[in-house]
C-alpha cells in the first residue's frame, strides 16, 4: 500500500518519465492498431518492427551518431520500405500475404542483426546501446525521451483527429472509398506512415518482439466493447495507457522485473477480460443467450407436446406424466426433467396428485407456440407451394422465432385460417 | 505466420521445461517445446472460434502473451536460467562446436547441437516419408480428405507438433526470429520455381543447405552474426528467384506472341 502511494504520488522523477512515457506509447500504439486491426493487417505490425532494425543500424554506420532522432528517420524509412515489399510481393507474385508478411519480416531482421553484429565487432567505440531496441529500456527512458514520445502522441493524435472520416471509410470499405473519390493513396501513405511512426517510437519501450502486442491487443480488446468506431479509439487508447501504467507499476515495486514484458502481460489479461466478459460479444453473454435460446426452444417443445395430448384426449387441462410426453414427442430424459422444472418456476404448469397439468397461462403460451406452428405450414403451403409432407421440420424451427408481429402479419395474409394443411384446427385465444 | 508464433511461444516452454529438468538440449525438454508448441495453435483456435476474434489478432496475441510470459519467467528465476534474451532471439551458432558430447571414456562425438538436429532431421525424414500422402491431403484440400475420412486435426497437429520441434531444436543456433527466416524464405522461392509438391519438396532441402552454407561465408566475410547472415542469404536467393520468374514469364509472354495464356 505505501508502495502504491508512493509510485501514484510520482515523487521520484524516473518513476514519472516512465510511466509517462509508457502511457504515451501504449496510447499511440493503441490508436494506429486499431485501424491496423479493423483491416485485418494487424501482423504487419509485427514485420515492421522487425523491419526497424537494419535502418537503425545502417543510419547509425552512416551518421556514426545516436541521436534518436536520426535512428527514427532510418527506422522510418527501413519500416516503409518493408511494407510496400510486402505489398509488391503480395501483388507479383503467387505467394499468399501471410508468407509475404514472414518471409520480409524474417530477412529483414537477419539483414538487422547481420549489420548490428558488424558494428559491434568492428569495434565503432560508442556502438552501445543500439540494442536497446531490440529488448527496448523503457526503464531507463530518460526526459528527453519523454519529450519526443509525447511529440509523436500528439502527431498521431493530430493526424487520426484530422483524417478522422477518411481513414474510417477506408478501414471499412477501401473499394468505397476509392469509388468516391477519396486520394486512397495517399491516405494509406499518411495512415502507414503514422503507423511505423508509432512502432519505431513504441520498440524503445518493449522492444522488437513485443510491440506487436502494443499494436494488436489493445485493438481487439476495445473491439469487444463496441461497434463504434471512436468509442473503440478511446478505449484501445485507454487500454494501452492502462497498461502501460501496470507495466510501471509492477517494475517499480519488484525492480528485477522488466517493465515491457509486464505491460504485454497486463495487455493480455485486459483483452481476455474483455474477450470473455464484454457485453453482447462476449463470450460469456454469447453463452448465456445460447443457453436462453436452447432453454425457450426446450420449454416450448414441451408444452406443444403437452397441448397435443390435450387434443388427443379432447381436455383442456389433462394430467399427464412424463412417459406420456415421451409418447408424443422424444425427449432426452435429463432434458425433459430440467424443461418441466423450467416451466413449473414460471407456474406455466402445475403440479398434481399424480404428474402436472397445464394453467391457464401455461395454455395459452401452449397455443400460441402450435399456433405459430401451424401457422407457419398454412404460409408454406400456400405461398411458397410446398407439399404437406415437405413442411413440419422448418415449421419446428420457425415456430421458436417468429414475433407477434410477423404472427399478426401471417394471420391477415392467410386471411385467419382456422384449418391447417393436415387439417388440424389452429388454435386462437 | 504460425510458424513465427510459435516459435515465440516456445519460449515459457522451454524455461519451464529448464528449471525442471535443469540442463538445457535435452529430449524431455524438446518434447515439452512441442508441447507447448501444439497448444499455441490450440489457443489460437480458441481465441478465433470461440472468442470471435479475427485470425491475425488471434495469432499476435497468442504469441506475445507467450513470449511475454517467458521473458517474466527468465526475469523471475535470474541465477536459476542460464538462458538470457539475445542468446533467444538471435543465437549463437558458432559457440555450438564448443559443447561436445563426450562418452564415458571421454571420447568427443561431436557437438551435442549437431545430434540433436540430426535426430529431428531424421524424424522429420521419416514423418514426411510416412505420412506424405496424408500431409499432402489435408495441405492441399483439407475439406476432401475429411470427406474421405481422414482426421485432419490429426495431421493438423501433429504437422504444428513438428513445426515446433524443429523451431525448438534452432533456438539454440539460430534465435527464435531468424528460425522464421529458415522456415519461410526457402519453401517460398521453391514455391516460386515449381509447381510440384515433391520438386519443391526437394528444391527446399537444397535451398536450406545452400542458405547454411552461403550465410556462413556471408558472415566470415562482414565478420557479423551467422544466423542474421543466414537470413540475409535466404533473403537474396528469393529475390534471385523472385527475379528469375519475372524475367523468364516476361520472356516468354513475347514468345507466345504477346498473349498471354489465359490458363
Amino acid at each position: 500500500m505505501k508502495e502504491l502511494l508512493e509510485f501514484l504520488s510520482f515523487s521520484n522523477p524516473n518513476v514519472r518519465v516512465v510511466t509517462f512515457g509508457t502511457m504515451f506509447i501504449g496510447m499511440s500504439a493503441a490508436m494506429v492498431g486499431s485501424f491496423a486491426f479493423l483491416r485485418k493487417r494487424s501482423l504487419i505490425g509485427d514485420a515492421i518492427a522487425h523491419a526497424i532494425l537494419p535502418g537503425i543500424a545502417i543510419s547509425f554506420m552512416v551518421t556514426q551518431s545516436k541521436s534518436p532522432y536520426i535512428l527514427m528517420f532510418g527506422a522510418l524509412i527501413s519500416g516503409w520500405a518493408a511494407m510496400l515489399l510486402i505489398e509488391a510481393i503480395t501483388k507479383h507474385s503467387k505467394l499468399k500475404p501471410d508468407t509475404a508478411i514472414g518471409l520480409v519480416l524474417s530477412v529483414f531482421f537477419g539483414v538487422g542483426i547481420l549489420l548490428l553484429t558488424h558494428i559491434q565487432h568492428s569495434g565503432a567505440g560508442n556502438q552501445a546501446g543500439l540494442d536497446q531496441f531490440l529488448f527496448g529500456k523503457a526503464a531507463s527512458m530518460t526526459k528527453d525521451d519523454l519529450v519526443a514520445y509525447s511529440v509523436v502522441a500528439s502527431i498521431l493524435l493530430a493526424t487520426v483527429f484530422l483524417l478522422f472520416k477518411e481513414f474510417k471509410l477506408m478501414s471499412f470499405n477501401a473499394e468505397f472509398a476509392q469509388i468516391s473519390g477519396l486520394p486512397v493513396k495517399s491516405l494509406q501513405f499518411v495512415l502507414s506512415s503514422i503507423t511505423v511512426l508509432a512502432i519505431a517510437t513504441g520498440i524503445q519501450a518493449v522492444g522488437v518482439v513485443l510491440m506487436a502486442a502494443l499494436i494488436i491487443t489493445p485493438a481487439a480488446a476495445a473491439r469487444s466493447w463496441t461497434e463504434n468506431l471512436v468509442k473503440m479509439l478511446f478505449i484501445a487508447g485507454f487500454a494501452g495507457m492502462l497498461s502501460g501504467f501496470v507495466g510501471s507499476y509492477i517494475s517499480f515495486t519488484a525492480p528485477n522485473m522488466p517493465t515491457g514484458p509486464w505491460i504485454v502481460m497486463s495487455l493480455s489479461a485486459i483483452a481476455v477480460i474483455s474477450l470473455v466478459f464484454a457485453p453482447k460479444r462476449g463470450l460469456w453473454s454469447k453463452m448465456k443467450r445460447q443457453r436462453e435460446n436452447r432453454e425457450k426452444i426446450l420449454t416450448e417443445n414441451i408444452l406443444k407436446a403437452i397441448y397435443h395430448l390435450s387434443e388427443r384426449r379432447a381436455a383442456d387441462f389433462p394430467v399427464i406424466d412424463e412417459e406420456d410426453l415421451q409418447e408424443i414427442r422424444q425427449f432426452n430424459s435429463d432434458e425433459l426433467k430440467k424443461g418441466l422444472r423450467l416451466l413449473k418456476k414460471r407456474f406455466l404448469i402445475l403440479r398434481q396428485a399424480e404428474g402436472f397439468r397445464l394453467s391457464e397461462e401455461g395454455l395459452t403460451e401452449a397455443k400460441r407456440v402450435v399456433r405459430l406452428h401451424r401457422l407457419w405450414e398454412m404460409y408454406l403451403t400456400q405461398r411458397m407451394r410446398l407439399k404437406a409432407d415437405h413442411i413440419h421440420p422448418n415449421a419446428e424451427t420457425i415456430e421458436h422465432i417468429i414475433s407477434p408481429e410477423i404472427e399478426e402479419e401471417l394471420l391477415r395474409e392467410l386471411g385467419y385460417p382456422d384449418k391447417d394443411p393436415h387439417e388440424s384446427p389452429i388454435p386462437y385465444k | 505466420m504460425v510458424g513465427d508464433a510459435i516459435s515465440h511461444a516456445v519460449l515459457p516452454g522451454i524455461v519451464i521445461a529448464f528449471l525442471i529438468s535443469g540442463s538445457r538440449g535435452n529430449f524431455v525438454m524438446l518434447a515439452g517445446a512441442a508441447a507447448i508448441g501444439v497448444l499455441t495453435t490450440i489457443l489460437i483456435e480458441i481465441l478465433h472460434k470461440k472468442a470471435n476474434l479475427q485470425e491475425d489478432a488471434s495469432i499476435g496475441v497468442t504469441f506475445t502473451s507467450l513470449f511475454a510470459f517467458g521473458v517474466i519467467l527468465i526475469s523471475s528465476f535470474t541465477g536459476q536460467v542460464d538462458l538470457d534474451q539475445e542468446c533467444v532471439l538471435y543465437g549463437e551458432i558458432a559457440y555450438v562446436p564448443l559443447d561436445p558430447i563426450l562418452l564415458g571414456n571421454g571420447t568427443n562425438i561431436g557437438p551435442r547441437a549437431l545430434w540433436i538436429s540430426g535426430t529431428v532431421l531424421l524424424i522429420i525424414i521419416i514423418a514426411l516419408v510416412k505420412g506424405y500422402k496424408g500431409l499432402a491431403l489435408t495441405t492441399f484440400n483439407a475439406d476432401y480428405a475429411k470427406a474421405l475420412g481422414i482426421s485432419t486435426a490429426f495431421w493438423h497437429f501433429g504437422f504444428m507438433g513438428l513445426v515446433s520441434l524443429t523451431t525448438v531444436v534452432s533456438f539454440e543456433s539460430v534465435g527464435a526470429i531468424l528460425v522464421v527466416a529458415l522456415l519461410i524464405a526457402p519453401p517460398a522461392t521453391a514455391y516460386l520455381l515449381t509447381e510440384s509438391l515433391k520438386k519443391m519438396l526437394w528444391l527446399t532441402a537444397l535451398l536450406g543447405i545452400l542458405t547454411a552454407v552461403g550465410g556462413y561465408y556471408l558472415a566470415l566475410i562482414l565478420d557479423g552474426s551467422i544466423a542474421g547472415a543466414m537470413a540475409t542469404f535466404a533473403g537474396v536467393l528469393f529475390a534471385g528467384a523472385w527475379g528469375w520468374t519475372k524475367v523468364t514469364r516476361r520472356t516468354k509472354v513475347i514468345e507466345d506472341g504477346g498473349v498471354v495464356n489465359p490458363g
